[in-house]
């Protein structure tokens, strides 16, 4: 699924769209966007009207005609703008249920080892199976015995196998992805239809897509601007009557439809859906809508040190030899004993060596290996009878008690662990020679990205299993605004619930088990694919990369959902300006003729004035469906900046861009005699 | 435009934003429940109604308590005028008034509204304009204070049940801020030559002869809480055009100053109450924003004068209707100023005034009376229009809308979607009415887009609980006496309630702390865009009826059109 970027109109898709829009003018489908349900009212009476005056020969069949048809062309822009959203996403879910059709489980009933061949539809929770090299696995569950790589391909678009085994946070299986090597026996607990694969489904399919609460509040607002339009546009006859006039229906039906805000209840579900999709392209998946909206409120980041602010393993940084002992000397004895250590911080340690000048150094012949044990704490190279070692400080100086520069030593890696780093001593037989410095190296990069965060007012935090003096030198090196050092599950779970107390919303991630409370306590949990059953349960988004930076992304994803909507509001509200000054002279110049002063573009007449101002209200559909897919340009700055720009692009340029729109659509009427 | 003209309109503001900040002060010692003074008055009130002042009250428990006092209001004032042919203080023998038209008058006061569709002096005991209309002028302001009170609890509580006590708002309202300062103002009044007196009508011999008589009576303490109350209802039908009800310039000016001290305090009480000034001061900064604007162009349209009149060598600006002792200037500052609130006060014919200077007074109060507005009625107007800013726009900075820290959701956008719609429902509905019966079109004086300014005008009038008349309209008819009751009532209490439901729903919310991630609700950007939404919202809704009166109107006198 990922990297699927398929183009938005391809031509399979948008003839698919089409012939859904029509399918989607069942009022019953229609009723949920309330406007454009009444658009539809409103256009059916129209027709009635229309060919009531063809049969009785009254009315002004051309340009009554030319009224309906745009009026039903609003409606199915809007369904096709829905169903282009949801095509993207049907494709997808089209190809994961190839994949859930044809499951079959090795069940095992129990006695040794013996199983039988079952569909995996009729497996239930609690059932054990066997999953074998080259299986596919047959529903969600824990592994409980067993090792086996597993190629999650098919959820996660990555093709590098991954490792699953019982107990610990690698336990968690999917239906759907494939054991490539070894077999495992699963416990499975997610009974047919209830499982990970059947929930990406219908996720990304769209099809049990509830309105979110903002969607929901919006949809309020519409329906009562409706209401609004429904009042100042059904008291005009009355009014005209007074006047000694009266207004022609279709001329009534074309004012209410271009001032109800059609453009933005049109596409309010696409924004939707679009938003989501927008997280699946990006190997997230959001259990639900409400998730993703809350994604863009959140105030306070949890964030993981490892994996997120720093690389993940701490590297050699720095050599500090005791007094009497060289530079040079220090490096060459670190460097050959770490020549056989094959750990991230042995090689850093080789890679800073050489990086003196010096050639690369090979094991010199005959050399055998010091191992590390948990009882040594050391590891190294012996040559002959020279062993040269480095490890923990107190390892090392307990190897050496009575070693001259002991205390100068001890100095030296207090002054490191005060830094924040982690001090190793090297010994070259019963000499002591230093200390070489290990660190955790902050991501490149991530200073900025907090600085961001912090100008959009989402305060960061960092969660480490580190003491409070590393934690607080990789805090200030990172730029967070704040860390929970020695955090145990318990303390990220109180620190959760005393944002929220604030009335903050916050979101974290996490993998393991012990995670499970906080990520369902969070406003938005992050559980990574990797991470066990009982995680990916409770957080309301999984990432299928397990990329635990991608928290960030989110928020953005969030933010520019919200944004989109907001935008195209706003937009679609100060169009009607324009509208008025086109459809009122029109309607009112036989009452009033000094009102064709309001005619402020210069329509060529009255029913070209109409007939434009609905072209222009049913074209911007189309016009804004790329926009409403793709989102609105997004950047991390203060809610100031954003408003103040989105305000002009989408407000000013809103109340500017119809008067334009109209104008040349009535220059092409116009032109075309169509009225 | 003169710049003696402009420079008492600058006046006027300056002086209102330096009082707007003790006024704030006052009241949010009110709201907070601070202990006053004369604290034992006030505990002897709650003691004699059986009100136990520390009981709050839920939102619903806050409206029936509003509603019953209202409509025990209604019903009581009915009575007065109904019965004031026998009741006492009534040197000028009156009978009874109407029915019809008694029941337009209650409901007409106890809404804030005072329309009058009778004449003050000609019809009215003392007793019923002293027990009677003076009495609900206090009140249904003090009704409006405690519904801005009720709401501003509901931003400034967090995860509460309650939003105040209904009776202990009223009081405390009327007790320690209408009463003092309308005893002051009515005192300063009679110095300026106000009469207040319980005696009947002085009758003068003029110069030829003729014997006229001229109606006095309480007249000061009436008008001082008119003012103050946004009331607007005259003790004489000329109401403060009458040279009794506003003597000199000052007093037309003091008047002025009456009418929007409280609601521009209001603002700030806001401010204090939800703990950052700055945002009341926001709204106060769009409200006169908003009002710079209107008396601009009612100011530029009357000192342009009427091009018909021109034609015939009648030089200079629109006097006609004017107070010639007040002239143009001031005459355009108090329509805009009483139309603004909800006052209705008028000292000059806003019928009279220029198809363009007309149309300013009428879209302030389609707005729906939030330019400052009426004592307490302006801010939770405002406040409404505020949450519907936040949520068109808010959504733009890529975070679910919040106002104060208050999350807006479903349940707040239906509900201020309701206060929102009620205003235009009546307006446009109820004049809808009157164009297509009989009854309705017997109305209007005038013909042609004028004569529909007319009507338009009293239910707009009436529904925004003005209470202003453009003139011209014959009123007191059973089919007007009725619709505009019906107007004034539903205007009123359609948008209260779902206020306090509002306040209901907010004090029960989390507040989310202010950040930089917040949309700004302070600032020149967002007092830019409270008041495009306003404009732009009230704009859409009336721009068609607005087409069909002044604007056509306009139109017909730039074109010469005598009807």
């Amino acid at each position: 699924m990922a990297n699927q970027n398929a183009s938005l109109f391809t031509g399979p898709l948008l003839a698919a769209a089409v012939r859904d829009a029509f399918l989607k003018l069942n009022p019953a489908k229609l009723i949920k966007t309330p406007v454009m349900f009444v658009t539809a009212i409103v256009a059916s009476l129209s027709t009635i009207l229309f060919v009531k005056g063809i049969v009785t020969g009254t009315g002004h069949p051309v340009f009554e005609g030319q009224l309906v048809f745009w009026l039903w062309l609003t409606v199915l822009f809007g369904n096709v703008a829905e169903a282009l959203a949801e095509g993207r996403g049907k494709a997808q879910a089209a190809a994961l249920r190839a994949t859930a059709a044809d499951l079959r489980a090795k069940k095992l009933i129990g006695v040794a080892g013996a199983w039988e061949l079952i569909d995996a539809t009729r497996l239930q929770v609690g059932d054990e199976v066997l999953v074998e090299t080259g299986d596919l696995i047959p529903a969600d569950g824990e592994v409980i015995a067993g090792v086996a790589s597993v190629n999650e391909a098919a959820i996660t678009g990555e093709s590098a196998p991954v490792i699953r085994e019982g107990g610990g946070d690698r336990s968690a299986v999917t239906a759907g992805t494939r054991v490539i090597a070894d077999s495992i026996t699963v416990r499975v607990t997610a009974g047919a239809g209830q499982g990970f694969l059947d929930r990406m489904i219908a996720l990304v399919e769209g099809a049990q897509r509830q309105k979110t609460p903002n969607e929901i509040a919006l949809t309020i607002l519409l329906a009562g601007l409706t209401l609004i339009f429904l009042i100042a546009v059904g008291t005009l006859p009355a009014f005209a009557a007074y006047a000694g006039g009266g207004i022609a229906v279709p001329v009534l039906v074309a004012l209410f439809v271009t001032l109800i805000p059609t453009t933005i209840s049109a596409l309010l579900s696409a924004i939707g859906i679009a938003g989501m999709d927008r997280l699946v392209r990006f190997n997230v998946l959001a259990k639900s809508g409400r998730a993703v909206e809350a994604a863009g409120d959140i105030d306070t980041l949890l964030l993981d040190k490892t994996g997120t602010i720093t690389i993940g393993d701490r590297q050699a940084t720095a050599f500090l030899p005791v007094p009497g002992v060289t530079l040079a000397e220090l490096i060459a004895a670190a460097r050959l004993a770490s020549l056989s250590d094959e750990t991230p911080e042995g090689r850093s340690i080789v890679v800073l060596a050489n990086q003196d000048g010096s050639a690369a150094v090979a094991i010199p012949a005959g050399a055998e290996e010091i191992k590390f044990t948990s009882q040594t704490r050391v590891s190294g190279l012996q040559i002959g009878d020279r062993s040269l070692v480095k490890g923990a400080v107190d390892a090392i100086l307990k190897r050496l008690p009575d070693a001259p520069n002991a205390d100068a030593l001890r100095k030296i890696a207090d002054e490191i662990a005060r830094g924040g780093a982690t001090p190793l001593a090297v010994a070259d037989g019963n000499r002591l020679l230093g200390i070489v410095q290990l660190k955790d190296i902050v991501k490149a990069g991530i200073r900025e990205r907090f600085g961001e965060l912090r100008r959009m007012g989402i305060r960061t935090v960092m969660i480490t299993g580190d003491n409070p003096l590393t934690a607080a030198s990789i805090a200030a090196e990172s730029g967070v605004d704040d860390f929970l050092a020695e955090a145990t599950p318990e303390d990220k779970l109180a620190l959760i619930r005393k944002e929220q107390e604030g009335g903050k919303l916050v979101a974290m991630c996490g993998d393991g088990t012990n995670d499970a409370p906080a990520l369902a306590q969070s406003d938005v949990g992050v559980a990574m694919n990797t991470g066990t059953q009982a995680a990916r349960e409770a957080g309301n988004m999984v990432d299928l990369d397990s990329d635990p930076t991608k928290l960030i992304e989110i928020v953005g994803l969030g933010k520019q959902l919200l944004m989109t909507r907001g935008a195209l509001t706003t937009f679609s509200i100060s169009n009607d300006v324009a509208k008025y000054f086109a459809i009122l002279p029109a309607i009112f110049v036989v009452l009033y003729p000094g009102l064709g002063g309001l005619n402020v573009m210069r329509l060529a007449s009255p029913e070209s004035a109409i007939l434009s101002a609905i072209i222009f209200n049913a074209l911007i559909i189309p016009a804004l469906v790329p926009l409403a897919l793709k989102g609105v340009k997004y950047r991390p700055a203060p809610a100031g900046t954003l408003l103040a720009r989105n305000l002009a692009v989408y407000g000013v340029g809103g109340l500017i861009a119809p008067f334009i729109g109209i104008k040349a659509i009535d220059l092409v009427v116009a032109g075309l005699h169509l009225a | 435009m003169t710049l003696s003209g402009w420079s008492m309109i600058l006046l006027f503001l300056v002086l209102i934003v330096v009082l707007a900040k003790p006024a704030g002060d006052w009241m949010h010692a009110l709201y907070a429940r601070e202990k006053m003074p004369l604290g034992f008055i006030e505990a002897g009130f709650y003691k004699l109604a059986g009100i136990d002042p520390k009981a709050e009250q839920s939102w619903v428990g806050y409206a029936v308590s509003l509603m019953v006092f209202n409509l025990g209001g209604i019903a009581l004032l009915f009575a007065i005028l109904k019965l004031q042919g026998v009741l006492p203080l009534n040197p000028q023998g009156y009978s009874g008034m109407e029915t019809l038209l008694a029941f337009n008058t209650a409901v007409s006061f106890v809404t804030n509204t005072n329309w009058q569709n009778y004449g003050g002096e000609s019809s009215l005991s003392n007793l019923s304009q002293m027990a009677g209309l003076t009495v609900q002028n206090f009140l249904s302001a003090a009704v409006g204070m405690a519904v801005a009170f009720a709401f501003i609890r509901g931003f400034a509580r967090r995860q509460a049940n309650t939003i105040g006590n209904f009776w202990v708002d009223v009081t405390r309202a009327t007790l320690y801020l209408l009463l003092p300062i309308s005893i002051v103002l009515a005192l300063a009044y009679v110095v300026m030559g106000v009469p207040q007196t319980f005696g009947p009508s002085v009758v003068a011999t003029t110069l030829e002869g003729a014997k006229q008589t001229i109606a006095v009576g309480p007249v000061a303490s009436q008008l001082a809480i008119k003012m103050l109350g946004t009331n607007g209802g005259g003790f004489f039908n000329a109401n403060s055009a009458h040279p009794f009800e506003n003597p000199t310039a000052l007093s037309n000016f003091v008047q002025m100053l009456s009418i929007f001290v409280l609601g521009a305090g209001l603002t700030l009480t806001f401010g204090k109450a939800v703990g950052n000034l700055r945002q009341g001061w926001a709204i106060l900064a769009a409200m006169l924003l908003l009002f710079i604007a209107g008396v601009a162009v009612a100011y530029g349209a009357e000192a342009a004068g009427n091009p018909i009149h021109h034609a015939l060598g009648v030089a200079g600006g629109n006097m006609e209707g004017k107070e010639v002792r007040f002239g143009v200037a001031a005459t355009a500052l108090f329509a805009v100023v009483t139309t603004a609130t909800s006052c209705g006060a008028v000292i000059g014919m806003h019928d009279s005034f220029t198809a363009i200077g007309g149309l300013v007074p009428l879209f302030n109060m389609q707005l729906g009376e939030l330019v400052i507005g009426g004592v307490g009625s302006g801010l939770y107007a405002v406040l409404i229009y505020c949450i519907l800013a936040v949520f068109i726009a808010g959504l733009m900075v890529g975070r679910t809308p919040e106002y104060i820290g208050k999350k807006i959701e479903s349940r707040e956008m239906k509900l201020a979607v309701i206060a929102i719609i009620v205003p235009p429902l009546m307006i446009l509905g109820l004049t809808a009415i009157a164009c297509i019966t009989g009854a309705g079109l017997a109305g209007p004086l005038a013909k042609g887009p004028h004569g529909f300014s007319e009507i338009l005008y009293a239910f707009t009038s009436a529904a925004a609980n003005n209470g202003s008349a453009f003139g011209g309209l014959s009123g007191n008819t059973p089919f007007y006496n009725l619709l505009l009751a019906l107007d004034m009532f539903v205007g009123r209490f359609g948008v209260i309630l779902p206020v306090l439901a509002i306040a209901g729903g907010l004090a029960a919310k989390r507040r989310v702390p202010e950040g930089p991630g917040s949309f700004p609700t302070t600032g020149p950007l967002w007092i830019g865009l409270l008041a495009a939404v306003i404009v732009i919202v009230g704009g859409l809704t009336f721009l068609p009826s607005l087409a069909l009166g002044p604007i056509a109107d306009q139109a017909q006198v730039a074109a010469g059109t005598v009807l």
